[in-house]
């Protein structure tokens, strides 16, 4: 059992964590991989606890892994769905914040349409607080589920030529991968259109494609971004059929990757959008499902460790 | 805060600061009721039965002329009322405000020029002039009565915190105001191009914040600077905030085109960082720029491409701010440290202290016509004595300001307004 390692009180983003709170995370994450796959899923490490799950965007899988995790646990766990309609009744973020404040609970994972969200919910509450995902920010925990799942299948991060394709303009997935493998000594490259990506890339430490061809070439692992619908309205590019010919990811294009490269894809996916459909299922390639499977884990090793002091458990282990 | 007309009052022992003459020495000043009777080196005592204020070195310098404020009366009285925003300038040493016409409704008829204007009388306090609205109902739709505006009083016109967008409707605007020889004030910000929360650059991108790009400024003035040769108007843009914007307003005052700009502290004092972790209070409109953008704001200040620092005075409400940073409303309060924030020009060594002042009070006033900022005899008594060295620290608990969202939050300042003097009368005196 290691010491404790991450002392933070909340997760809000990857960006600033150093590498040996983001290994200690891991780490953590792969005892409760074990757990989720034996016979005996339900612990009682969290039972007393009250877990909020609170989402202002819709999610089902996220809210759900968080739901599992909290519950294999043996937290309780709450779940707040906030639509638009709460928000139009004059209901602030804050004011739901301090009114779940008001009823003592112990982690809050939130998500929000706004960059910041988590931020600001955390200045004002009293327990820990986890970013399920605010706006174009940070998306912490799908990176170190993204890195849990390369780490296992690769058997590290460091040297890794990593391709993360697709909208990074809009993706706080994008991002928490791109300071996460940075931090973990990766070589993290990102192609797509120049309309999809934010204003300069390349102060993130990153290298810039704008073809699949140059910026596939002897990568490790292959990340895709899911490309919502509404960026065709709003003129980021001209079709769908278009994205799909120069940066769908397909057989062809996917055939510079090294030979066992791993493609990933936070889901939902768009399937013929961008990813085909049959290599998105190919098993030898994608661990797209994996990387559900280690969600769960992950979301469980943040449950546990932010939760660890204020249940006295300084060693920060399930029993 | 007295009401009856004062007698004579002699200033003396100052560091006296005027602009119009070109004046940084030691000296005395004599006000005879409303209005200055004489100032220079040599008043070193009062006349008989005169009212002694001992300035014990300090700068006596013309009331500042604050050309940028948001007063949100009527409409929005919980953020800032008249009274509240009178208040807030004679402590900050303004003696003088421009209006801006985004109230509710808007200043573009003359009852609202005369509303303004009747309230602001009753304070007596800091003295208000109201921009009325260039197009009805701000819309930028339909002119509005330019013309009987200006007769009630209207100094200039401008959609305020919105551009004038249409270059059709923005090139009758300076034509016709140029029939009466009006100013336009634009707010330059090509709106398609500034649909963003904060300035466009590796800070947005690292916070997943939409950016605004210095092209929104550029583009807007490359294309009004073109409307104003064609129409000969008169053509003035708010706050300028990036370096390309600087360059294009001198560019343009080299050819003899009647532009004129100014600035705003935030713009010269900080840049983008301020947003930090997600600061609503520092989200302004235009957008905190660059370090590069700033130090070429502060270069325009100091060779003359920017005329005038206005505060961009912008109060919000605690529940306008304490939101998500996107939801969170633009601007923050300014009257209250306008003269601090820009002593550091001073400082700083980037301007002297008299064209600083000059910045704060004479250039803005030319601008619009206004007599004011100036100590020569015969000028309104609107004077401000200022300690400039003294040290202190922003501090929003202190604001007389009903909104206290300021970028500048704790920061330590050098200066403080001793006294303020409007018409003659001590409106604000320091109890320090």
């Amino acid at each position: 059992m290691t010491d404790m390692t991450y002392t933070r009180r909340h997760l809000l983003g990857i960006e600033g964590l150093d590498p040996l709170e983001i290994s200690y995370l891991l780490d953590q994450s792969e005892r409760f991989v074990e757990v989720s796959r034996g016979a005996n899923r339900k612990l009682s490490t969290l039972r007393g606890q009250t877990v909020v799950n609170l989402f202002f965007e819709n999610s089902t899988r996220t809210r759900t892994s968080f739901e599992l995790a909290g519950k294999r646990l043996g937290a309780d766990v709450i779940n707040m769905s906030v639509g638009a309609s709460s928000v139009a009744k004059g209901e602030t973020l804050i004011d739901t914040a301090m009114t779940l404040n008001a009823m003592h609970i112990d982690v809050l994972v939130v998500r929000h349409a706004d960059s910041g969200a988590a931020k600001l919910l955390s200045d004002k509450v009293n327990c820990a607080v986890i970013n399920a995902g605010d706006g174009q920010h940070e998306h912490p925990t799908q990176a170190l589920l993204d890195a849990l799942t390369i780490r296992r299948r690769k058997g590290r991060l460091d040297g890794l030529e990593v391709a993360i394709c697709g909208d990074v303009r809009h993706s706080r997935v994008a991002r928490s991968n791109i300071h996460l493998l940075n931090v973990m000594g990766a070589h993290v490259r990102l192609i797509a259109p120049r309309t999809l990506l934010p204003a300069r890339a390349e102060a993130l430490g990153v290298e810039v494609f704008h073809n699949m061809k140059d910026g596939l070439k002897d990568v490790d692992i292959v990340m895709m971004l899911r490309l919502q619908n509404e960026r065709m309205t709003s003129n980021f590019i001209p079709s769908i059929r278009e994205y799909f010919h120069f940066f769908g990811l397909d057989y062809a294009k996917l055939s510079v990757a090294k030979p066992d490269a791993l493609i990933m894809h936070p889901g939902p996916m768009n399937r013929g959008v961008e990813i085909d459909s049959d290599l998105a299922d190919d098993v030898e390639r994608s661990v797209i499902r994996e990387q559900v499977e280690m969600g769960v884990a992950v979301r469980m090793a943040c449950l546990d460790v932010l939760t660890a002091q204020s249940r006295g458990d300084v060693s920060g282990g399930a029993e | 805060m007295s009401i009856v007309a004062p007698g004579k009052i002699a200033y003396l022992n100052a560091r006296l600061l005027d602009p119009a003459s070109g004046l940084d020495a030691k000296g005395g000043l004599l006000t005879d009721g409303e209005t200055i009777i004489a100032m220079g080196t040599d008043i070193t005592s009062a006349p008989e039965g005169a009212q002694v204020i001992d300035c014990k070195g300090a700068c006596l310098a013309p009331g500042l002329v604050d050309i940028r404020v948001q007063l949100r009366e009527p409409g929005e009285e919980h953020k800032e009322t008249l009274a509240s925003a009178g208040e807030a300038a004679v402590a900050g040493g303004v003696t003088t405000m421009v209006c801006l016409p985004n109230t509710e409704p808007c200043i573009d008829d003359v009852a609202a020029v005369e509303f303004v204007a009747r309230i602001a009388r009753k304070n007596g306090l800091a003295k208000v002039y109201p921009y009325a609205a260039a197009t009805k109902a701000l819309e930028g739709k339909e002119l509005a009565e330019i013309g009987m505006l200006a007769e009630a009083g209207a100094l200039a016109f401008t959609d305020g915190t919105k551009a004038i967008a249409n270059p059709l409707m923005m090139r009758r605007a300076l034509s016709y105001a140029a029939t009466f020889g009006l100013m336009i004030v634009q707010h330059p910000e090509e709106p398609a191009l500034a649909g963003g929360v904060m300035n466009e650059g590796e800070l947005s991108t690292r916070l997943g914040l939409s950016g605004i790009s210095n092209l929104a400024e550029a583009i807007m003035l490359e294309r009004d600077i073109r409307l104003v040769a064609a129409t000969g108007g008169r053509y003035h843009a708010a706050h300028v905030s990036t370096a390309e914007g600087v360059d294009l307003i001198r560019q343009a005052k080299k050819r003899g085109l009647k532009i004129t700009c100014d600035t705003a502290p935030p713009y010269f004092a900080l840049n983008e960082l301020a947003v930090g972790d997600y600061r609503t209070f520092a989200k302004l409109s235009p957008p905190l720029r660059s370090e590069d953008d700033r130090l070429a704001v502060v270069k325009g200040l100091a060779d003359g491409t920017i005329d005038a620092i206005a505060s961009d005075h912008a109060p919000q409400d605690q529940d306008s701010k304490r939101l998500p940073f996107a939801q969170a409303e633009f601007g923050g309060v300014g009257l209250e440290t306008l003269l601090q924030i820009s002593l550091e020009l001073f400082h700083n060594e980037r301007m002297s202290l008299l064209q600083v002042i000059d910045r704060l009070t004479l250039s803005p006033a030319r601008l619009l016509r206004l007599k004011a900022g100036t100590l020569t005899p015969g000028s309104a008594a609107d004077l401000v004595i200022f300690h400039p060295d003294r040290i202190g620290k922003v501090d929003p608990a202190k604001f007389r300001s009903k909104s206290k969202n300021t970028p500048f939050d704790g920061r330590p300042v050098q200066g403080r307004v001793l006294r303020t003097v409007v018409d003659g009368r001590s409106v604000f005196v320091a109890n320090d």
